[in-house]
């Protein structure tokens, strides 16, 4: 493995793209062809399950580095990653066991089927035998958690110079249904045809987000808009009597969502709609919350009871095939028109439903509709050039994402964490809390949107003004108020609040506001009924 | 321990009463025994400075006319009803722990220290104390320094393939010690040197009392790259992703600190090497160093201090956590060898 791990330090070494090319496509030349195999692999997320459980590890890592357990469990959270604190804080190994890549791969695949002895063994040995770079690759690819920093977009890049095929074409020829314990290099890469797989979706086109308005777009009546919904996104591939559906992660996640079986008997084979999956009562006018959602996600089977409370549809929005024929490179307005006439006469047991299409004349009858995403459960509105083909990637142009502005809170600062990584000497991580009459309530965690000086700031703060440690976790005086910015708000019985909030981050401190003037646990609840 | 400790914490600093003088003091005092130059422990402010002769030029560069007297390494000097001295810290030139001695018991304060010799600071000497007060800025397992010879192999080897690409190198080292350091240890006779100004006004200060740097030359606004093909250039930390780098074209940048270590420091550092390299001691180097002093009394000062205040009570020593407003080796820019802000 010393050659991929060579690889992985030339990647993780620059911060420059054509470097990070350039050294895969090079590896991608001269590698075996079954490292290959499994480098294109990780590098499109199919990654091995992980093997292990993470409390054995840390056992049997403090235990090889002579440390007491409690001391790996206090430098984890600094170093903010298991697999490299295991390769830092284990002895200097020998580094004279140089399997390939492949080989390191079917030994972690095979742990499963060891007993726990003989995994233990085969763990320690493994250890012992690498080199500092190859043992922390090692663990990531056992803690299923591995990444190499380099996109899939610049995999396929790296993989056209190799092969010297087309890139486009490769980025489709990748997708799908394969790991390398299903194909060789030779049937995947060299001389494949992406038609034979009946399950192949095609690569997901996705939108930029607007920061501005979108005046700079030009005219309104070049866009198309509808909103913007909260759930999953996902492809339906219908083919050859046979459904798939694939998430944008290309997971395949049909079994998940068995009310989308019905969808073969009302819409023909060679057919491919992209959309979003939504939790959907019956008869509603707008979609459940993303909560309701988040519960199908996990599960592999779905019991019947789950079924019944959150009854997932599709929300069609584009049309990439249809009678078999890839139609992505039509204009937007064409492929909706076709996606519209073939959902046109669907029963309402068929769970397919179209997107709306919003109709506005001018931006500002768009930002109107806009301002009313949150009741309609929505993030804000898509905007699709409506003569655009359906691109692959991320690509700037032709699709937007126009969200709402957060919603917003001021709370007080009641207990502080120090951060991890780069900001392992700062405190980075702070609970907030709400008044509610004498008492503080705690709501909320947030970790992000400072500067780094402010970050430094509130350490050197929150130094002197501790009231209390509890392990990491410091009380600090009840003073600072902080604008938390967050894009939703749910119930939650499992905080004390009440409330749960999404994506919370300090927008503001808000230097100039006193903590009796900060919001109370009924505003928490005022927003929670309206928008929950 | 007696019921009068040899040192005591007040909101000023680390404090004598048999001397009735404080160590590194964070608030202005009368008396202020300084263990080494770097702005956390030096501080503007003071009546009476004490530092050992080697740390004094950069002293008075850095804090202008200060009333400071000098001492040699293991020199006593007796203030008040306390015998002081001080010795080698291995930290930076000039750099000292401090020995404090009243009535027979001996406390030691470690300012900032390493225990591997450099090749550039006076090499870090053990002290036998019964009380020791140590910085645990790297206090954790998982902090361990390869030997110096390695990095610097490391370092030149970056340097060369960078000029073989014809890319200038730009380094960030902290201005006082680790710049210096490397300086004193890379191969200069791969290509030029070119230097920050705020490394550059250190390095005149060493060269003044005779260390010996190999040859820098200063970036100024007039200075062309074109003119140092293959240059390697010693930036401050701060300086790295600056508008003052663009003057170096498409640079390799790299960084070299303790902290580098971690992976997400480096990646997040946005430098594109990262060279483990620090002024502090490592894991074991610290565990040694305490080891050697044979104390049974631990004070922990600036780092992990909870945790390795657990970690030593477990070994046996009585442990006790000092709060100070000491940095250690900072990430941002404003901790040691920055001038303060
Ligand atoms: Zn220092
Ligand atoms: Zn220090």
């Amino acid at each position: 493995m010393k050659r991929f791990a060579r690889l992985f330090t030339a990647l993780d070494q620059t911060t420059k793209t054509n470097a990070k090319v350039a050294a895969l496509a090079a590896y991608l030349q001269e590698a075996p062809e079954a490292d290959r195999l499994w480098t294109v692999a990780l590098l499109s997320g199919r990654r091995p399950k992980r093997t292990v459980t993470s409390t054995l590890l840390r056992e049997w890592a403090a235990e090889r580095a002579g440390l007491p357990l409690w001391l790996f469990e206090e430098s984890y959270p600094i170093v903010g990653d298991l697999a490299e604190t295991i390769a830092l804080i284990l002895p200097e190994g020998g580094g004279s066991d140089d399997r390939p890549l492949a080989e390191w791969i079917a030994v972690i695949q095979a742990l499963p089927k060891m007993d726990e002895v003989e995994r233990k063994a085969t763990i320690l040995a493994a250890w012992d035998g690498q080199g500092p770079v190859e043992r922390f690759v090692f663990n990531k690819l056992m803690t299923g958690g591995f990444r190499m920093g380099v996109s899939q977009k610049l995999m396929t890049r790296a993989l056209a110079q190799a092969t010297g095929i087309d890139e486009p074409d490769l980025a489709h020829r990748l997708m799908g249904d394969w790991t390398p314990q299903t194909t060789t290099w030779e049937a995947l890469i060299v001389a494949h045809d992406p038609s034979a797989d009946l399950s192949r979706p095609y690569p997901f086109y996705l939108a930029y987000q607007l920061d501005a308005g979108p005046e700079e777009l030009g005219a309104p009546e070049d866009w198309a808009a509808e909103y913007k919904w909260d759930g999953i996104r996902g492809q339906l591939v219908l083919r050859g009597g046979e459904h798939h559906v694939w998430s944008r992660g290309e997971e395949l996640m049909t079994d998940r969502f068995p009310e989308l079986a019905v969808t073969r008997d009302f819409v023909p084979p060679g057919t491919v709609i992209d959309g979003e999956l939504l939790a959907w009562e019956e008869g509603a006018d707008a979609p459940m919350s993303f909560n309701a959602l988040q519960k199908r996600i996990g599960r592999k089977t779905v019991p019947k009871a789950l079924l019944r409370d959150a009854p997932v549809v599709i929300r069609a929005y584009d049309l990439l095939e249809w009678n078999g024929e890839d139609i992505r490179a039509r204009p937007f307005d064409d492929r909706r028109a076709l996606l519209d006439a073939a959902l046109a006469d669907l029963p309402p047991e068929c769970p397919i439903r179209p997107s709306p299409l919003l109709t506005f004349e001018t931006w500002d009858a768009l930002a109107a509709l806009r301002a009313e995403s949150r009741e309609r459960q929505a993030e804000g509105v898509m905007l699709k050039r409506r003569a655009s083909p359906y691109l692959s990637g991320r690509k700037k142009g032709d699709w937007w994402k126009w969200k709402v502005d957060p919603l917003m809170i001021d709370a007080v600062m009641i207990y502080a964490q120090q951060g991890h990584g780069r900001r392992a000497n700062l405190f980075t991580d702070f609970t907030f809390a709400v008044r509610d009459g004498e008492a503080l309530v705690p709501f909320t965690k947030a970790y992000s949107g400072l500067t780094d000086a402010e970050f430094r700031k509130i350490t050197a703060w929150v130094r002197k003004n501790t009231l209390e440690r509890y392990g990491p976790v410091r009380q600090v005086k009840p003073v600072h108020v902080f604008e938390i910015a967050f894009e939703g708000i749910q119930k939650s019985p499992r905080h004390k609040s009440g409330v749960a909030l999404r994506f919370p981050r300090m927008s503001r401190w808000r230097l100039d506001k006193p903590a009796e003037e900060a919001n109370t646990l009924d505003d928490l609840k005022d927003m929670l009924a309206a928008y929950g | 321990m007696a019921s009068n400790p040899v040192l005591t914490v007040t909101d000023k600093g680390i404090y004598c009463p048999a001397g009735d003088f404080f160590i590194d003091p964070w608030r202005p005092v009368d008396r202020a025994l300084i263990t080494h130059g770097h702005a956390d422990h030096a501080r503007a402010g003071h009546a009476r400075y004490l530092a050992t002769r080697a740390a004094a030029p950069v002293m008075r560069h850095r804090l202008g006319d200060i009333r400071l007297e000098e001492i040699e390494y293991g020199e006593v000097r007796t203030i008040g009803d306390a015998e002081v001295s001080y010795h080698p810290a291995g930290h930076v030139p000039g750099s000292a722990q401090v020995r404090v001695e009243v009535n027979g018991e001996v406390w030691v304060v470690s300012g900032d220290y390493k225990t591997e010799a450099d090749g550039l600071s006076e090499p870090f000497e053990p002290v036998r104390c019964h009380a020791f007060v140590t910085e645990c800025t790297f206090g954790l397992p998982i902090f361990k320094w390869d030997p110096q010879a390695e990095v610097i192999a490391d370092i030149n080897a970056w340097w060369a393939a960078n000029q073989a690409a014809g890319r200038v190198s730009v380094l960030g080292a902290y201005a006082l010690g680790k710049a210096q350091r490397i300086l004193a240890n890379i191969d200069a006779s791969q290509g030029p040197i070119l230097t920050h100004g705020a490394v550059e006004s250190t390095n005149d200060v060493l060269r003044g009392q005779g260390i010996a740097l190999p040859e820098t030359i200063r970036v100024t606004p007039e200075t062309k790259p074109k003119d140092h093909p293959g240059a390697l250039v010693l930036a401050t930390p701060s300086a790295l992703g600056t508008p003052w780098m663009r003057r170096f074209g498409a640079a390799s940048s790299a960084f070299a600190s303790g902290w580098m270590r971690m992976r997400g420091v480096r990646r997040r550092r946005s430098a594109d090497r990262g060279f483990v390299m620090s002024d502090h001691a490592d894991w074991d180097g610290l565990n040694a160093a305490i080891r050697e002093t044979g104390a049974e009394t631990v004070l922990v000062t600036h780092g992990y201090t909870s945790i390795f205040r657990r970690w030593l009570e477990e070994q046996g020593y009585d442990a006790r956590i000092v709060e100070t407003e000491y940095e250690g080796e900072s990430l941002e820019g404003q901790g040691e060898g920055e001038e303060a802000a």
